[in-house]
């Protein structure tokens, strides 16, 4: 790749290889591409800066998981896309916390979205019990889940690490701690 | 309990494929044949995935805020907050302050005005000299007219002209000067000299400004006039000197005469001078001549609430007024040089030569 390729705007088709090959350089650039939008969009709206950071990251992860998933279509540019988004979610966080005043200062052209956003608001529910339900499980269960589930870690090297005498005695702990995670998360509402 | 656990492994052995083939076919068989096994291997699929996802979501953020936090955000808001004018920051700083200080500035302008008197409307006193004739009679009629509707009670045949003024020539060929407030809003004007004759006119031009109007005789009856017995005075005219108009306040002529008393007109208006003389309205647009008979202004208006105080606009601004006029708006040229024959005459053969040179202008409008 040549350097010109390595910054600035990715292109549209850029970022969407680049999410799908987990590119660190692509949501980088795609991130620092698009930030002074929205914060722009969110700081003369009624926002401060940590609204826009979390508006634009929400927007992001929407975009992540939908081109992850494979069901995103790009009709517009990516960045009308983006945008529309933000505005659509700033639009309802002013409209909950009652700052709404009516109009909205608008800086680029937008598309009208809504299903998007609320599929995201349903995984944002179920993430939101997983934390809790993994806050409340306590150690070391909650970092065993962790580096066998997420870090893909081995049994041998959790074995290790909190000290048990064998694999086994390891696995049977991992279980329970399942076990109760599952109790945890289901107990929610 | 351990039955369970053993279960679960066989599960997730069983999702990750590390099972041997005999296994394999073996956990299919239970999971065809005990439908709540099944239904286990569905949820645990399920619920690891969940985790799983949790964990990517949580690395995503992670990585995120690690680009965020490379931004200068500070400067980056700096430079997109649109700032609002300065005029908009003074007041959202500083709103209490400017609406007290406001306050206080209109409640002192008032009080000053009404001590001072100011308020008591001194626009009640000055008093355009405009006749309005038979303004109720001519309300009447209308009334009359319409509820009747009949032909020969037309308005035309019985309205005698709205309003009247007085003009006079400033040439021979049929221009004539009067004020603006006289033909204002006119559907049409005549004049009428002092034999009696009445002609058609059409407004040429108008100075509102300086409330000059001129007028042109289209009536084809019209025969020029001899030429002009006076002539216009371009200098300002002093404090004392015998001035005197003549006009028509009512059917026939009516000499109004007094003193230059005011280099200045109504409120200090420049334009106009301020004589002393008996005016009625209807003198209007009527000619101010000094004792050697030029004219040195148009009769304006009076005073209401001091009698005897009239005011005329000065001839500088008439000639300025004769000089602005579109020339293709003139059929005829306009030549406004006369040659002052009243000069060393007595008073009343003044006015027997000025008569034919004043005309009554009469203004009818619907």
């Amino acid at each position: 790749m040549s350097k010109e390729t390595n910054s600035g705007i990715p292109t549209d088709s850029e970022v969407i290889l680049g999410i799908l090959n987990n590119s660190e350089n692509v949501l980088k650039r795609l991130y620092l591409a698009y930030f002074p939008m929205i914060l722009q969009l969110v700081i003369n709206n009624n926002g401060n800066t940590d609204d826009a950071k979390d508006i634009y990251q929400e927007a992001i992860i929407v975009l992540y998981n939908k081109v992850k998933t494979g069901d995103f279509e790009l009709s517009s540019k990516l960045k009308t896309y983006i945008y529309s988004i933000c505005r659509r979610l700033w639009l309802k966080r002013l409209t909950q916390m009652n700052r709404y005043g009516g109009d909205i200062k608008d800086f680029q052209e937008f598309l009208v979205v809504d299903d998007e956003t609320e599929k995201n608001n349903e995984r944002d529910i179920q993430f939101n019990k997983m934390g809790s339900a993994l806050q409340q499980l306590g150690e070391p269960c909650k970092t065993i889940i962790e580096d066998f589930y997420i870090n893909n870690k081995s049994m041998q090297e959790i074995c290790e690490e909190f000290g048990y005498t064998n694999a086994d005695n390891a696995k049977t702990q991992k279980y329970k701690c399942l076990q109760r995670l599952k109790k945890l998360f289901f107990q929610q509402k | 309990m351990s039955e369970n656990n053993e279960l679960t492994e066989s599960i997730e052995r069983y999702l990750n494929g590390e099972m041997t083939k005999p296994e394999r076919a073996q956990f299919e068989e239970l999971r065809a044949k005990d439908a709540s096994i099944n239904k286990k291997v569905a949820e645990h699929k399920h619920f690891i995935n969940l985790v799983k996802q949790y964990g990517e979501r949580l690395e995503l953020e992670r990585r995120l805020d690690a680009i965020h936090d490379e931004i200068d955000v500070h400067a980056l808001e700096e430079e997109l907050m649109i700032h609002p004018s300065w005029v908009v920051r003074m007041w959202r700083n500083h709103h209490s302050k400017i609406s007290v200080a406001a306050s206080i500035a209109i409640f002192a302008v008032l009080s000053t005005l009404f001590f001072t008197g100011y308020l008591n409307n001194r626009n009640a006193n000055y008093g355009p000299l405009k006749g309005k004739i038979d303004q109720l009679e001519r309300d009447q009629n209308n009334l009359k007219n319409k509820f009747n509707n009949l032909p020969v009670q037309r308005p035309q045949m019985t309205n005698p002209g709205n309003f009247r003024g007085t003009g006079f020539a400033i040439s021979t060929n049929g221009y004539i000067v009067t004020d603006n407030h006289v033909i204002r809003n006119a559907d049409s004007v005549y004049v009428q000299a002092a034999d009696g004759k009445s002609y058609r006119t059409k407004v040429v031009y108008t100075e509102p400004l300086n409330d000059i109007a001129i007028l042109e005789i289209t009536d084809p009856s019209f025969k020029p006039l001899a030429p002009l017995p006076y002539t216009f005075k371009k200098t300002e005219t002093d404090l004392g000197e015998g001035v005197f108009t003549i006009g028509y306040p009512k059917d026939n002529i009516v000499l109004g005469s007094g003193l230059l008393t005011s280099s200045t007109g109504d409120r200090g208006d420049t334009t106009q001078y301020q004589i002393s003389a008996l005016l009625d309205y209807g003198h209007s647009g009527g000619p101010l001549l000094d004792s050697k008979g030029n004219i040195i202004g148009i009769i304006n208006g009076k005073q209401t609430r001091v009698a005897g105080a009239a005011f005329a606009v000065k001839t500088s601004y008439l000639l300025k007024a004769i000089k602005d006029i579109p020339t293709d708006s003139l059929n005829k040229p306009l030549n406004a040089n006369g040659k002052n024959t009243l000069a060393g005459l007595a008073r009343p053969q003044q006015i027997k030569r000025l008569e034919n040179y004043v005309f009554m202008v009469r203004v009818y409008n619907q």
